[in-house]
């Protein structure tokens, strides 16, 4: 039964994401509006993390197979992608590179402040 | 043979887990990010589809339901999100300015560049998700309207070049904070490059990957407000 209770908690948030989703004109994808209501649950003790571990656990476990597919349809955008390889590679290296060195950075300067304090 | 593959609704899916089970054993072999399972995965079943003449439509009618639970599972981030309360409150300064910034620099860097290449505006909503866990990003990028599956390929590659070269910029650009290494590999590069930052340290382990939903969450917002600029 743990784990019914489990899975029924959170596809009921699931629910609750996507009836979110289709209320709220805004493009929030309704698994963001589940993080928020899971997270707030959470934080508030209304459920205990027991309540959903396991099940959670799982699921993040597995998650990255559930990407497959879509990736797999990569095979249809052959053409596309071929034209425009050099500007996709030159976004990829290049914000990668710039958002790793600015959070660092950022990060350390407000960690040695806090700490000369 | 492909009237078989359309009939049964397990072919696909195997053929995709089975190599996908190929991959981590390559990983775990030879220990290298660019053998990532699910790129692997993705080439032996795109091989197999080719070969046996299978169009998408019908691998997907039986491998889609795998995509079925990816709301769950995304929601289930909140659970490690919640473990680590104790640290977000105690440095909750450090964190959402690290975060903040790394996020606007990936959103700026992509409307850059696709102004630089006159990209369209279906291009530019599909790389403004590009940095943040495929979970997320997925989601923001059918929300804008962005090819969907280059989105996913592109973060997965994004997670595997930050996690391949992590250690040489940190040491270049003098990022030897073990939080700052943390948040700086987490806001960059997501799940796949938390894996270096967890052989790099228990703290920087631990930052980089509160850092993957925090910058998933606050570029859901910032992408919200880029996507009207192209």
């Amino acid at each position: 039964m743990k784990y019914l209770k489990q899975f029924s908690i959170i596809l009921a948030i699931s629910l609750a994401g996507e009836i979110l989703n289709y209320l709220i004109p805004l493009r929030i994808p309704a698994s963001i509006y589940g993080i928020v209501i899971l997270f707030t649950l959470l934080s508030t003790h209304v459920i205990s993390v027991d309540d959903v571990k396991e099940v959670g656990k799982f699921l993040i476990e597995i998650i990255t197979v559930m990407f497959i597919p879509a990736v797999v349809k990569l095979m249809d955008f052959w053409d596309h992608l071929y034209g425009s390889i050099i500007a996709y590679s030159v976004i990829v290296v290049v914000s990668t590179v710039f958002v790793m060195v600015v959070s660092g950075w950022v990060t350390q300067l407000v960690v040695r402040k806090g700490n000369r304090r | 043979m492909s009237g078989f593959i359309e009939v049964s609704a397990y072919v696909g899916v195997t053929i995709s887990l089975v190599s996908y089970f190929f991959g981590m054993l390559l990983k775990k072999k030879l220990k290298l990010a660019i053998f990532n399972p699910l790129l692997i995965s993705v080439v032996f079943t795109i091989a197999f589809l080719v070969v046996t003449d299978t169009s998408y439509t019908a691998y997907e009618s039986g491998a889609g339901f795998l995509s079925w639970l990816l709301t769950p599972a995304t929601i289930s981030l909140a659970i490690p999100l919640y473990e680590q309360l104790e640290l977000l409150k105690k440095y909750r300064k450090a964190i959402a300015l690290g975060i903040l910034t790394g996020v606007l620099t990936s959103l700026l860097c992509v409307l850059a560049i696709c102004l630089l290449f006159g990209l369209s505006h279906t291009e530019y909503v599909t790389f403004l998700p590009k940095s943040v866990t495929s979970a997320i990003g997925m989601g923001i990028s059918e929300e804008l309207g962005g090819y969907v599956s280059i989105t996913v390929a592109v973060i997965i590659i994004t997670g595997i070049l930050g996690n391949m070269m992590s250690p040489f910029i940190l040491r270049t650009f003098h990022i030897t904070e073990p939080i700052a290494k943390g948040i700086a590999i987490g806001t960059s590069s997501h799940a796949i490059g938390t894996a270096k930052a967890m052989e790099m340290g228990e703290v920087e382990g631990a930052f980089s990957s509160l850092s993957i939903v925090i910058a998933g969450l606050m570029t859901v917002v910032g992408a919200n407000i880029f996507q009207s600029f192209i």
